[in-house]
């Protein structure tokens, strides 16, 4: 027993450290994964027996107007949260020059991501909130009559949206400016030697430096999007009538909410969420790996 | 170290001791959601029954109201308490199909409660037989500030024509005729059956929340032609804002009726509104000469399938189902006791309630509790689609219709 254990410690011991992790992946995400897909069979309730319908729940998927408008607002969720990554590297480079108090200016800035997200559906509900609202009575001002963001099915998701941008940009800011800090001065020295300055500077040779930040701030981006749930849960509820759901929320709302308790139809929805999600994620793992092997 | 030590077994001790005070008392593990005005109500209660059964110790676990909706259906299979709270009718079907709910038959013969509760004994029945013991309902109905009125210059109305009239009035002195906050959906289930009551009666109430009627059928397309009548006096962009919110419009005086229930009577009173300015009416007759039923939903006690102590769970059904009991518990809630042996106290709301129930043809429990979860949800959010698009009413009892048919097969 010892001599297998001399002979093959080198082999063994990076799987004895891995066992733990490995152990917790396995049981809290591959698991629960094949669980999903095969509960999305049944027709469940939660309480009483599974009975096994084939893609029943599948079928009904593709014929609820329900579905396809949450599938919408996750595309529209995951378009626009995009425009973190340019609003983000501005503020950043903004943010990035040496005043006095500069740091406080940046802790300012990155205030909205650090409190949580119920808190930042609630301060938005309220500048939005009808009669009252910040956002409403400026409209008001403006327009002579308000509107009521939230109670408006073609503005709700957009409401809603631009309260989740406010913590991303700040996150997507704190990821370019540590980018920032690691730039090679002598190159940007060089490239002013050689005379470029402003958005030429920018494009060819701060942003190239700047790559694995802007990776980074795409993968939280597009995961962020994808994931989009605490903001519609406190803020609408997925209401006015359903037209500002997305896909986790609805999934939720089918399956654990005080209506719902369809745990096969709701696990449908989330098998169609992880086949999205899976898209951008191999996207990522591939990336990853190309770079990994090209060096 | 020895600090450490002496520490440990201080706490030890302390432990072993506060185990042997349990051991005294029987512990009876209550599950509940109560808001803060009952809570204090039944901490009183569980009181009285503790003096009239010292051995007994009820601990009392009291949850947040809406997260206890989702917590009952973990805590049922998973940790069970002796009894918990839930809602009679179609709301408690789910849990007696599954067998998560006793079946307490024996408590209602061996108290004579069939008699006493015979209001309620309906809504707690499934199968034949009964699976909890009710301790409340309250009325739903018309709240309005009579302040407006006179601003308005108008009449209490009596009829629903004279209501429609009265609301181009409320308009033209910039008050809504009609507030609601239809954010979390229920208020607004309110309107629709007091719509559907009114125009069709109870039985095809029922029948259509019990899914034997077409959503589509023009019986239920009547109802919202009444609906459509108040729609441009009612409270704009209702969506966005929560029931206490249009409560805070009502007290204000910005607007004049409010479908409620007798819950918020407390919340119009903490925002100002006293019994002279505050009024309440029975939800006007439309169709003339139908018999006038009432929405009452009840709160109701249960017992689960795996409660540990059942026979003082049953001593505790028993005890909360008595006539002075539930006087006592009622009049501390402000609402109305299911027994009929019961009194009440000389609240104008709730001798308004009683009146308007126990002279009712029949009563029903509420939207959401009448009809299955999943058609209620549908429902209501399409009375909300409704109440924002009218012009869409065709397409959303088509979709209503086309759930109705996979909900209740």
């Amino acid at each position: 027993m010892t001599s297998y254990w001399k002979r093959n410690q080198l082999r063994l011991a990076p799987w004895l450290f891995l066992a733990p992790g490995a152990a917790m992946f396995l049981v809290y995400v591959i698991i629960p994964i094949f669980q999903s897909l095969s509960i999305s069979l049944y027709d469940w309730d939660g309480l009483g027996i599974a009975t096994y319908v084939g893609t029943e729940n599948y079928v009904e998927l593709l014929d609820d107007d329900a579905f396809y408008t949450s599938l919408k607002n996750n595309l529209l969720w995951l378009a626009l949260y995009m425009l973190a990554l340019p609003a983000g590297l501005f503020i950043a480079i903004f943010l990035n020059q040496t005043v006095r108090g500069i740091r406080i200016y940046k802790s300012l800035f990155f205030f909205p991501f650090v409190i949580s997200q119920v808190v930042v559906g609630l301060m938005f509900s309220w500048f939005y909130a009808p009669n009252f609202g910040l956002f409403y009575k400026l409209i008001e001002w403006v327009t002579g009559d308000g509107i009521a963001i939230l109670a408006d099915e073609n503005y709700v998701t957009y409401g809603i949206i631009v309260a989740g941008l406010w913590p991303q940009i700040a996150y997507v800011m704190i990821l370019y400016i540590t980018g920032l800090n690691n730039i090679a001065p002598d190159q940007v020295e060089a490239a002013r030697l050689d005379g470029a300055k402003g958005w030429k500077m920018l494009w060819h040779v701060i942003l190239p430096q700047l790559r694995p930040a802007t990776f980074i701030a795409v993968v939280v981006t597009v995961i962020g999007a994808l994931r989009s749930f605490d903001l519609v849960s406190i803020m609408t509820d997925g209401g006015p009538y359903g037209s500002s759901r997305v896909l986790s929320f609805y999934m939720y709302e089918q399956a654990l909410s005080e209506y719902g308790f369809r745990m096969g139809y709701g696990a449908a929805i989330a098998v169609v969420l992880f086949a999205i999600m899976m898209v951008f994620i191999s996207g990522f793992i591939w990336k990853m790996w190309r770079d990994e092997t090209e060096r | 170290m020895t600090q450490l030590k002496t520490g440990a077994i201080a706490l030890a001790a302390a432990l072993m001791m506060s185990g042997s005070a349990f051991a005294q008392a029987r512990v009876l593990n209550y599950n509940a959601d109560f808001d803060p005005t009952p809570l204090a109500a039944f901490q009183a209660l569980i009181a009285d029954f503790e003096a009239e059964n010292p051995d007994v110790k009820v601990t009392l676990n009291n949850f947040d109201h809406e997260g206890y909706k989702t917590a009952i259906r973990n805590f049922l299979t998973a940790d069970s308490p002796d009894l918990a709270n839930w809602y009679a009718g179609n709301r408690m079907a789910p849990f007696v199909a599954a067998g998560q709910f006793m079946d307490v038959s024996d408590v209602w013969a061996d108290n004579g409660l069939s008699e006493q509760l015979a209001s309620a004994k309906a809504s707690m029945t499934i199968d034949g037989k009964q699976w909890g013991v009710p301790y409340t309902y309250y009325q739903w109905g018309i709240y309005y500030n009579k302040d407006a009125y006179k601003a308005a210059g108008v009449e209490v109305p009596t009829t629903w024509d004279g209501f429609v009239e009265n609301c181009a009035k409320f308009k033209a002195a910039g008050i809504d005729c009609v507030t609601t906050g239809s954010k979390a959906l229920w208020p607004i289930a309110g309107i629709f059956d007091y719509l559907n009551l009114r125009t069709n009666g109870y039985e095809f109430h029922m029948d259509l929340t019990a899914g034997k009627v077409a959503w589509t059928d023009d019986k239920v397309k009547a109802t919202f032609a009444e609906w459509a009548k108040i729609l441009p006096y009612t409270t704009e962009n209702h969506a966005a804002i929560d029931w206490q919110d249009a409560a805070a419009l009502l007290v204000q005086g910005k607007a004049a009726n409010y479908v409620m229930g007798n819950f918020a009577v407390a919340t119009f009173k903490e925002g100002g509104m006293t019994n002279d300015t505050l009024g309440f009416m029975v939800f006007p007759e439309i169709t003339a000469g139908l018999a006038r039923a009432e929405d009452a939903p009840t709160d109701t006690i249960h017992i689960p399938a795996g409660a540990k102590n059942v026979d003082d769970a049953k001593k505790f059904l028993a005890f909360v189902a008595r006539a002075d009991v539930q006087t006592k518990l009622n009049a501390a809630l402000g609402q109305l006791p299911t027994n009929k042996d019961s009194t009440v106290g000389d609240d104008p709301f709730i001798a308004a309630g009683f009146e308007s129930l126990s002279s009712a043809y029949a009563l029903a429990q509420f939207f959401d509790r009448d009809a299955p979860a999943e058609m209620a949800k549908m429902g209501m959010e399409g009375f909300q689609e409704f109440m924002v698009k009218p012009d869409r009413l065709d397409a959303i009892l088509d979709r209503l219709e086309k759930s109705r048919d996979r909900i209740y097969k």
